[in-house]
């Protein structure tokens, strides 16, 4: 359980803005910066955040959707930060991903049993007969039925599209996947459906997820570990339990005071936290902590260093000039 | 895409289809193309002109004993009568006869020199759009080049060439065809590398790169193919306008050459003013096939677009 399969040291991955008729590169939109953390294998990590944080693109970095622009990914020993489209191949079928738009990630011109062996086809793993065999499993396994495999996605609902995916990822029999956001574009019910076939899948199949999302509550549920993230930076990161209890940085206390409760008597008690001011631009952002224009204990340190990524015990970890 | 996939699903359960039947994305087209009536009159239109062009010479040959060579020297120029329906030309010649035998060319200049555009075109515009930066600069810029290119003078060029050549008039037809071919293939490949540029952004190519997909199965496996909609509407309005150009081609006496005819080319008597206005035989007859088979391409182009377009809603 402790052994870490995955772990990600100091990754940054910036988008160059171009300018001007030669295309010169005038700004760097840092969308993740120097980011670390492990994931172990078999447990879930949680990534959480708003928007434009950067949990997705550390997500597809991490897959080497992108190319990172500095740092390690370093996966079962072996740093593949800067491997080649060859050499990726083959981790390619240890690392698989869950994207976030059931209506996007399916192509809508092959049928669902195409979509999902094309990743046997590409990898050659089996001959027809048992790809058919591996096929009608991953349905079977995923929620579908056998006769699903010669329709196309556009007869599915969201959900089921989701389950399509969920068995494309799982076609190359993976240790690892990353879901981006898997349950965001689904119906509240479909939500819990898909969330329990995902830690069923893990605790059958080994799984070790890493899981992008902003609903804090549905982390919470499936998250052995979870990371707060705040434009590119993650800013705290600790046993699920603990930062739902004893939550550390700033952003996190607020992040968790707005997360609604189900009775109105609980709510109108609870206060919440609301952050003033507004998300600086990721475009060279401002020295010092990033978070420090909405923060209510902001101190002159704040502006000038940047808070350290540092260990309050047993696995918590914070960055900020507080503690 | 999502968008169409929504739609057409709609569609499907509108037209109270069997939940049993798998819907592809083709039959779901066949469906709207179906209820478009001036689509299918085109498409009609269309399909009896191939017929007429394929089979017709044959029939008459093997019926009649009427070649598009077979000299009538007792009928030279001959109204419409029974032997001759539409009459001769001015050497003897059935004109129903060469009229089904220009068609055969002239529909086959069509279809052959727009699937010419279409290879090039779609290959162009996939690996430009896929590959995008420099790679797409480039190819743009040649693209660019290419339209600037004044199409008729070129053309007319290309066709004195041949002439000055002496291409046999039987392999004439074929330059022609690789000509008309070869000059217009720049719109689709922009179209193409429009849609690509789009496409490669979606969810699913990260998926396949997520995959491992090599670049060549990525390109032909699921771009390409989302593209094929726009693709064939494009296709069938251009076999309109290549039909168009080989006629104007051969009006002006440099496509298709005597003995072969063309529809263009059999239009080319009117020229003669005598001719022009008292044998009018000569000359309606292939205009008339001209307007009608340019025409049913265009109204099934039209149809097939709306049929494959997402945001129509009915």
């Amino acid at each position: 359980m402790n052994k870490p399969l995955l772990e990600i040291k100091n990754l940054k991955k910036y988008f160059p803005i171009k300018k001007g008729l030669f295309n010169k590169t005038a700004h760097y939109l840092k969308a993740v910066d120097n980011v670390s953390f492990t994931i172990n294998k078999g447990e879930t990590l949680g990534l959480v955040g708003e928007s434009g944080c950067g949990k997705t693109t550390c997500g597809r970095t991490i897959i080497k959707l992108y190319e990172p622009t500095d740092g390690q990914i370093i996966y079962d020993g072996v740093d593949i930060a800067k491997f080649s489209d060859k050499q990726m191949l083959e981790y390619r079928k240890k690392m698989q991903m869950i994207f976030q738009d059931p209506y996007a990630s399916l192509d809508p011109r092959m049928t669902v049993g195409d979509i999902i062996g094309e990743a046997i086809d590409v990898h050659k793993l089996m001959g027809p007969k048992e790809r058919e065999e591996r096929i009608q499993y991953l349905l079977n396994r995923v929620g579908l039925n056998s006769e699903h495999a010669s329709r196309y996605p556009h007869e599915f609902s969201g959900g089921q599209r989701q389950r399509i995916g969920i068995a494309r990822a799982l076609a190359v029999q993976p240790e690892f996947i990353i879901c981006d956001e898997p349950i965001s574009a689904l119906d509240v019910s479909i939500q819990a459906q898909v969330v329990n076939m995902l830690e069923d899948l893990q605790s059958d199949l080994g799984l070790t997820y890493l899981f992008i999302a902003h609903d804090l509550s549905m982390v919470k549920h499936i998250s052995n570990r979870v990371g707060v993230m705040y434009l590119g930076k993650l800013v705290e990161l600790a046993d699920s339990n603990e930062l739902y209890t004893k939550p550390l940085h700033p952003y996190t206390q607020a992040l968790l005071s707005a997360i609604p409760i189900p009775d109105p008597d609980e709510s109108a008690k609870k206060k919440r936290i609301v952050l003033e001011g507004e998300i600086p631009s990721p475009i060279d952002p401002p020295p010092g902590c990033r978070f420090k224009n909405r923060c209510r204990y902001a101190k002159p340190i704040c502006s000038e260093q940047e808070p350290v990524f540092k260990d309050m015990g047993g696995g918590h970890f914070v960055a900020c000039h507080l503690y | 895409m999502a968008e169409l996939k929504k739609n057409t699903n709609k569609n499907v359960e509108l037209k109270g289809a069997k939940k049993e039947d798998i819907m592809s994305p083709w039959k779901v087209v066949k469906h709207r193309l179906r209820r478009n009536k001036l689509a299918m009159v085109g498409l009609y239109t269309l399909l009896f002109m191939i017929i007429l062009a394929i089979f017709g010479p044959i029939v008459q040959k093997y019926v009649f004993g009427i070649t598009m060579e077979k000299i009538d020297l007792y009928n030279i120029s001959a109204p419409p009568s029974l032997k001759h329906p539409l009459g001769t030309d001015e050497v003897g010649r059935d004109i129903l006869t060469r009229l089904m035998y220009g068609g055969r060319i002239s529909l086959t200049v069509g279809i052959v020199a727009v699937s010419i555009s279409v290879v090039i075109g779609s290959i162009i515009g996939g690996i430009s759009g896929y590959y995008g930066g420099v790679v797409d600069g480039i190819i743009m810029r040649l693209v660019d080049i290419f339209m600037c290119f004044p199409f008729f003078p070129l053309l007319l060029m290309l066709a004195a060439v041949l002439s000055d050549y002496k291409v046999d008039p039987k392999y004439r037809i074929y330059f022609v065809m690789i000509i008309i071919g070869i000059l217009s293939w720049t719109g689709l490949a922009r179209i193409v590398r429009g849609q690509i540029l789009s496409l490669r952004e979606q969810e699913f190519m990260q998926a396949a790169e997520a995959l491992g997909l090599r670049d060549r199965r990525k390109i032909f496996r699921h771009l390409l193919p989302n593209t094929f909609a726009s693709i064939i509407v494009s296709a069938t309005l251009g076999i309109g306008s290549a039909i168009l150009s080989e006629s104007a081609l051969s009006y002006l006496g440099l496509g298709v050459t005597p003995p072969y005819p063309s529809w263009g080319q059999m239009v080319q008597v009117a020229t003669d003013y005598y001719v022009m206005q008292y044998e009018y035989w000569k000359w309606i007859p292939p205009g008339v096939c001209i307007f009608l088979t340019v025409m049913a391409i265009n109204l099934f182009g039209d149809g097939l677009r709306d049929a494959l377009d997402p945001k129509l809603k009915r």
